[in-house]
């Protein structure tokens, strides 16, 4: 990055790093469309419970997913920013992000920690295992968004982030946003729809 | 951490083996890759022949039951995962740049990335081996057989987990490939001005980007299942075994794909070369590859019609996969019509792409018929089915293999193999692979069932078994010619730069490559540019007999060797050698991981003072 960005021929136009981003989020809709699969294939299958409406919090959940949308708000200001050559407003939109991620991750710490003092635990139920699998690896994508905000932005302080280098914040910001869309269909399937489920009497057709 | 990644200075040299560990050329990662698949072919071929000795006699008690198992769950493994895979991204690593008119990958230092997790990767699944706690559950390792109570054992770790070290390397190459092919094409190289072999290399390249996730996803629920308490595939708890299966064959068809798409477009490079005639129906064959890529995805469930998904299920995927026999037979008449009426050369790669070919046909009809939902219920499970799997896999995958290791060696290492041993090799491997496999139709639909250690004399299956036992000697034979042929081309006498007359863009330049591969990024009018090239010198009187000239190599900026791939792969080995013994070793492969990742950021691709 310190050195000069020389532009490279492509067939498309389009830069090497960007496409492989764009295949590698492709890639990763199958990884979380398992995931979800699974879930759903399990949703309403467990033996015991807790089940959904015994523990989900639909509330509590609504801000730490406002707070997540709000990060993706942020990563769009640091990229605006990175066009502008702003240093102070990319290292602060930077951090911004990273912090508001962080509180979604902080409260994804303890809404784990508050389900399993209420009995739900990988080895408990179907329910246990597929929520913790599918919100967890999601977690470990929003974990990895934020280090990699943080090296940026540490990056960013030492002014080796502006115009020419913009490319590095513009993928740094499609994973993110692509991790932030992925959370609005967990929230939805998850909590919305199936937030409320009891046991596997009450699903339709279990 | 940059104060650390910053002493160590980059790696120069451009010989020995610290140049082969540091290097991130196309061409070494081929070489690397070709003789670690090589490597594993043997490690196979070694666990077929203990299956067909102990097959070869009824009621033998040559190897246990256990044993048994576990041969055939490793050489299935080891053949799909760690040969015919990685021959084919020897043949992406090696082929693509060349065909495309580029000097190198995307990115170079991920290509090296993927190599050595590879190797890790399958070292990992074989230090089961030295624990003599081995994979035992079948390629496919159906739950709920691999739970704890039915595999106690580690192999079941062993397998998942180093299948996911694998996944992750199969994964970051075929990114690469993606990429490379739709961004490093020549100028005037459309996308209709592909040769086959690119395409078909982007198309296995994307199944490979789509279809890995999905097993991914399974091998992580059974891996928790065994090792975190959980119940993904446990009836007793509510899991489901037959989401197992659907989760590995949503991998597991398009990863059939995967294995014969690389070959079908060798063998469609090989053909016209040898008929003197450029490739009947190219548009024909390139959208047959592209269905058979998205059809591919809606026929996994032909795996499982006997699991008892109900008519309206197995009716529809017996329609699926009836349809997409209809685009491999469309490549199949291509073929055929670009042999028609051409000057037909019976070369070595030649006769091996005849022989996929041929062979093909035979598991492609096979195929059909248990393609057919009632009838695969007589078929499945039965050696029917290991004799179908055979001639695509060994008829299809490795004849298609081989006839690229013939056609490119000379482009390689600028000696010919020898025509009479390529020959030999080709009806060796041909008689063999026929007398190995064809009497398996007979035993399958005469009821012998798969995955059995023994059998008794009164079932009438031994002749049928010694016949193929014996088959399994002449293709032992068929290899051992292989590798004296290679062995001794270190003598061999040096071939011109293009010894078939072929086509490819690849042939215009010197054999060996120069690590630059291309003086000058050659300008596509068409297909098959090096015949317009040459066709175009011969009008003008002026014959191409020589390749482009060699240029001072410093005079061209290439991507500089670097320790970061080999480093970081360590480190991914690691975590997964953590999860198999203690969770430390994990944690210090992830801060490897991580330091790999912040020295390889901080490293520019190419060295500003190396002037390589």
């Amino acid at each position: 990055m310190a050195h000069a960005v020389e532009p490279e021929y492509t067939t498309t136009g389009l830069n090497h790093r960007k496409l492989l981003m764009w295949v590698f989020l492709g890639s990763d809709c199958l990884f979380f469309g398992a995931l979800i699969a699974t879930y759903m294939v399990y949703r309403g299958q467990s033996l015991t419970g807790p089940y959904p409406i015994d523990i989900i919090d639909v509330p509590v959940t609504t801000i730490s997913t406002f707070v997540l949308l709000m990060s993706s708000f942020a990563m769009v200001q640091a990229l605006a920013a990175t066009h502008a050559d702003n240093k102070r407003g990319i290292v602060g939109w930077l951090v911004a992000t990273a912090v508001l991620g962080a509180i979604f991750i902080g409260f994804q710490v303890v809404e784990f920690n508050t389900f399993k003092n209420e009995g739900l635990t990988l080895g408990g139920n179907l329910f246990g295992a597929t929520f913790f699998t599918l919100t967890g690896f999601h977690g470990a994508h929003v974990t990895l968004g934020i280090i990699w905000l943080v090296a940026m932005a540490i990056l960013a302080n030492k002014g080796r982030v502006g115009p020419n280098s913009a490319l590095d914040i513009e993928l740094l910001g499609l994973y993110w946003h692509f991790v932030d869309i992925v959370w609005i269909v967990i929230f939805t399937l998850l909590y919305l729809i199936a937030g409320f489920d009891a046991g596997p009497a009450a699903m339709p057709g279990g | 951490m940059a104060a650390i990644t910053g002493v160590i200075s980059r790696p120069t040299s451009y010989a020995g083996v610290w140049s082969w560990l540091t290097t991130v050329d196309h061409k070494r990662i081929a070489v690397l890759y070709g003789a670690t698949a090589i490597v594993f072919l043997i490690i196979a071929g070694v666990e077929a022949g203990v299956i067909r000795m102990q097959l070869a006699s009824a009621d033998n008690d040559l190897i246990g039951p256990g044993r048994f198992n576990q041969m055939f769950t490793m050489h299935a493994t080891v053949m799909i995962f760690m040969v015919i895979m990685p021959l084919s991204v020897s043949f992406f690593n090696f082929v693509i740049p060349l065909a495309i008119g580029a000097r190198d990958v995307a990115f170079p230092r991920l290509n090296a990335l993927s190599y050595w997790i590879f190797l890790f990767g399958a070292i990992l699944m074989h230090m089961a081996f030295l624990v003599d706690q081995v994979p035992d559950a079948g390629w496919f390792s159906y739950a709920n057989l691999t739970e704890k109570p039915f595999s106690v054992n580690r192999g079941l770790d062993y397998w998942s987990i180093s299948l996911l070290v694998l996944g992750s390397s199969s994964v970051a190459g075929a990114l690469n490939f993606v990429v490379t092919i739709i961004n490093m094409r020549a100028p005037g190289m459309s996308m209709m001005r592909m040769p086959v072999f690119v395409w078909m290399t982007l198309i296995t390249s994307l199944l490979l980007v789509l279809a890995f996730p999905v097993i991914t996803v399974g091998l992580i629920e059974l891996t928790m299942d065994r090792n975190f308490g959980t119940h993904f595939f446990i009836p007793a708890e509510g899991g489901d075994p037959i989401l197992w299966q659907h989760l590995f064959w949503v991998f597991g068809h398009p990863e059939v794909y995967i294995l014969i798409l690389p070959a079908m477009g060798i063998v469609s490079e090989v053909l016209p070369t040898f008929s003197g005639k450029p490739l009947f129906g190219y548009p024909f064959i390139i959208f047959s590859g592209i269905v058979i890529g998205i059809m591919g995805w809606a026929v996994w469930s032909h795996h499982m019609f006997t699991v008892g998904l109900g008519p309206v299920a197995n009716s529809v995927f017996t329609i699926t996969t009836m349809l997409i026999g209809v685009p491999t037979g469309i490549k199949i008449f291509n073929w055929i019509g670009t042999m028609w009426k051409g000057a037909v050369e019976f070369t070595s790669p030649m006769l091996f792409a005849l022989g996929f070919v041929a062979l093909f046909i035979v598991g492609g009809l096979s195929g059909v018929s248990h393609a057919v939902s009632p009838s695969d219920f007589q078929q499945q499970d039965t050696y029917y089915i290991v004799a179908h799997l055979h001639y695509v896999l060994f008829g299809g995958s490795i004849f298609g293999a081989f006839a690229g290791i013939y056609y490119w060696y000379p482009k390689l290492t600028g000696r010919m193999l020898s025509e009479t041993l390529g020959k030999l090799n080709f009806w060796l491997m041909f008689i063999g692979m026929n007398l190995t496999f064809f009497p398996m139709h007979f035993l399958g639909l005469n009821g012998m069932p798969r995955r059995i250690y023994t059998y008794s004399a009164e079932f009438g299956w031994e002749n049928m078994n010694q016949l193929a036992s014996l088959g399994y000697i002449v293709l032992f034979l068929s290899f051992v010619v292989f590798f004296v042929n290679i062995w001794q081309t270190r003598n061999a006498r040096r071939v011109s730069h293009d010894p078939w007359d072929a086509p490819g863009l690849e042939w215009s330049i010197a054999s060996p490559p120069p690590a630059y591969n291309f003086a000058v990024i050659p300008q596509v009018e068409g297909l098959d540019q090096y015949w317009i090239d040459k066709q175009k010198a011969r009008d003008a009187g002026t014959p191409l007999t020589e390749p482009e000239a060699l240029v001072d190599p410093d005079s061209i900026h290439m991507p500089s060797p670097s320790y970061w791939p080999i480093f970081t792969a360590v480190g991914v080995a690691l975590i997964g050698g953590g999860l198999l013994s203690h969770y430390a070793i994990s944690f210090v492969g992830g801060a490897i991981t991580m330091m790999g990742v912040i020295g390889w950021g901080n490293e520019p691709a190419t060295a500003p003072s190396d002037h390589h």
